[in-house]
């Protein structure tokens, strides 16, 4: 049975964390992330949970005290935003390359400097290449679902890794609105009891830890570590199978919105996806042929499915809330570009960096990426390429007013 | 009531408007509406401006941006009226909602030519009678309800003492005071 409620989405992932009563939970607290170790704490106090909670004195610690614990052979989780997953940058490698099935809430804000509390992705995408499987949500119901389903990939023996649960600052992580809550039971028996393959505190299979390779070595270990990441896309479908089984709620390694017959497309991450919806929603009532392509899981990276995916489109626009700098365009525009490389590639493909530092995102702003690219369709070209969504000139904007 | 709702609230910080738009969610969600609650965030502190919005839908509400063309403006202290242009975007069928002892005629020559509707309410004096606090929030949220009809009044004021058994936990002598300011609102604001 649904439990019908509303909640922010920092209140539902605290609630499916104590659902899933892990081991331990350390954590230091970061805007807009605190509210989930601020929830957590308050059940692990009042006895509703068995964990150990370690309110440790950094973000770098939270990391390495969960490794710690995961390594002991019990389910660690934290949660963090920003400068405080910077700060753990360490130890994220370290917890992927010792395949400990760690799982972080990892809420979006941008990244210091200047100093920003509000949204982009520049810090998980900063961490793109940490070795963690990377699931992003839309709204405060696939915050919940994702922290549930991030457990059974990351211990799937195939994959072994850790998974961020990634989802926007302030925008979910602190709007409350309707979501479907499950049983503590039903989300108990989904994940069920956890038991690792090897651990630190089984007498009977002594182990070595964080160990030294040398080059004869090294490769090997980040081969296979590769591999848990390719078998990851195969356990997320699955893990998605079956929690569409259990609450009817279908997800996939990204969410195709009126794609049958679309013309173009934007594909972005997170919460705008809902605002593009709504921009889709009324270009379709005009007739147009707008579709949009939500990217679910960002690591693995499911290159194959969207080459397919934007097969007989004619424009598509990649829109990325991180700068990445690489002055041709951001990360998912890499990704989805070099997809395409294999695939399509008459396809008019431009790149839009938007909303950045919480610049606002709105169903007019969406629209107008729309009408560039039917207007790049008309003159048969997307140069230039790179461009920015709600960014203004403040010079130009100072000097006619007179500042 | 239309299909979608939009509601903006421009407050001071440590008055209470984020914590009334969250209130106000949770009356709406009690009548079975799709609901969105959320502050816009800053760097806050005692007395700076606050902003705070609510969708209330009969379906599932997609948009995650702020509110640009609010149905309803609610101003939980009237001297922001200097320095904010309240009525910015609001709609002309909607109405503005404001904290203030003066009559509505008075106010709406402070707004710029507004054409809309305008209400008024005493929510200082009244949380003052019944608080002995000036905290006008809970006034503003009733007042709210019955303007933009979310509500009736005595499922709205079953479902606010609920609220307030929940976030009064550990201060219940709170609530009673609370729920006499709900209910003079309902009866004392002005059009």
């Amino acid at each position: 049975m649904a439990v019908r409620d509303k909640r922010s989405g920092n209140e539902a992932v605290g609630i499916a964390m104590r659902q899933m009563n892990p081991g331990v939970v350390a954590a230091f607290p970061i805007t807009p992330s605190t509210e989930v170790p601020q929830y957590f704490s308050g059940y692990a106090a009042n006895g509703e949970v068995d964990t150990e909670f370690v309110p440790v004195e950094s973000e770098h610690s939270a990391m390495s005290a969960c490794i710690g614990a995961s390594y002991a052979g019990v389910r660690a989780m934290t949660a963090t935003s920003s400068n405080g997953l910077a700060l753990m940058w360490e130890m994220l490698y370290i917890a992927s390359s010792d395949r400990l099935p760690i799982v972080m809430a990892v809420v979006n804000r941008a990244l210091s400097g200047p100093i920003s509390i509000h949204n982009d992705h520049a810090d998980s995408m900063g961490a793109r290449d940490a070795g963690w499987v990377q699931l992003y949500g839309e709204n405060n119901q696939e915050a919940y679902d994702n922290e549930i389903m991030a457990v059974c990939v990351a211990e799937h023996p195939d994959v072994e890794l850790p998974v961020m649960n990634c989802y926007d600052g302030f925008i979910t992580s602190h709007s409350v609105e309707n979501i479907e809550l499950l049983e503590d039971d039903a989300v108990r028996d989904f994940v069920g009891e956890y038991r690792p393959g090897h651990h630190l505190l089984n007498p009977g299979a002594p182990m070595s830890a964080g160990p030294l390779d040398m080059p004869g070595y090294y490769f090997e270990h980040k081969r296979s570590q590769a591999e848990g990441m390719i078998c990851a896309k195969k356990v997320i479908l699955e893990t998605a199978d079956r929690f569409y089984e259990l609450t009817g709620r279908r997800y996939g390694l990204f969410e195709a919105y009126q794609m049958d017959d679309a013309e173009m497309a934007v594909i972005l991450i997170g919460s705008s996806a809902g605002t593009a919806k709504e921009a889709v929603k009324r270009l379709r009532r005009e007739g147009v042929k707008a579709g949009l392509i939500k990217i679910r899981v960002f690591r693995p990276f499911p290159a194959e499915e969207i080459k397919e995916a934007l097969k007989g489109l004619r424009a598509v626009a990649v829109m990325d809330k991180s700068e990445g700098f690489s002055t041709h365009g951001g990360p998912l525009f890499h990704e989805v570009s070099s997809a395409l490389y294999y695939g399509d590639k008459d396809l008019l493909l431009c790149s839009y960096i938007y909303g950045l530092g919480g610049r606002d995102v709105r169903v007019e702003d969406i629209l107008q990426v729309f009408k560039s690219l039917s207007d790049d369709i008309a003159r048969g070209s997307a140069e230039p390429y790179c461009r920015y969504l709600g960014v203004t000139d403040k010079e130009k904007e100072e000097a006619a007013d007179g500042i | 009531m239309d299909n979608m709702i939009e509601i903006r609230w421009h407050g001071r910080g440590g008055q209470g408007a984020k914590t009334a738009a969250m209130l106000l969610a949770e009356a709406a969600f009690d009548t079975g509406k799709f609901i969105q609650g959320f502050p816009e965030y800053g760097p806050e502190r005692m007395g700076a401006p606050v902003t705070a919005y609510n969708r209330i839908s009969n379906e599932r509400i997609l948009v995650h941006s702020n509110i640009y063309e609010p149905d309803y403006v609610v101003v939980v202290d009237e001297t922001l009226m200097d320095t904010l242009d309240v009525t910015a975007g609001l709609k002309k069928e909607g109405a503005l909602l404001i904290n203030s002892p003066k009559s509505p005629a008075e106010i709406r020559e402070k707004c710029g030519g507004y054409e809309g509707r305008i209400y008024t309410i005493d929510a200082d004096r009244i949380a003052m009678e019944t608080l002995g606090k000036n905290f006008p929030n809970t006034s503003m949220l009733s007042a709210v309800v019955k303007i933009t009809k979310v509500e009736e009044e005595e499922r709205f004021l079953e479902s606010l003492q609920e609220s307030f058994r929940h976030k009064f936990e550990h201060k219940p002598q709170m609530i009673e005071p609370n729920m006499q300011a709900a209910a003079r609102a309902f009866r004392e604001v002005k059009e």
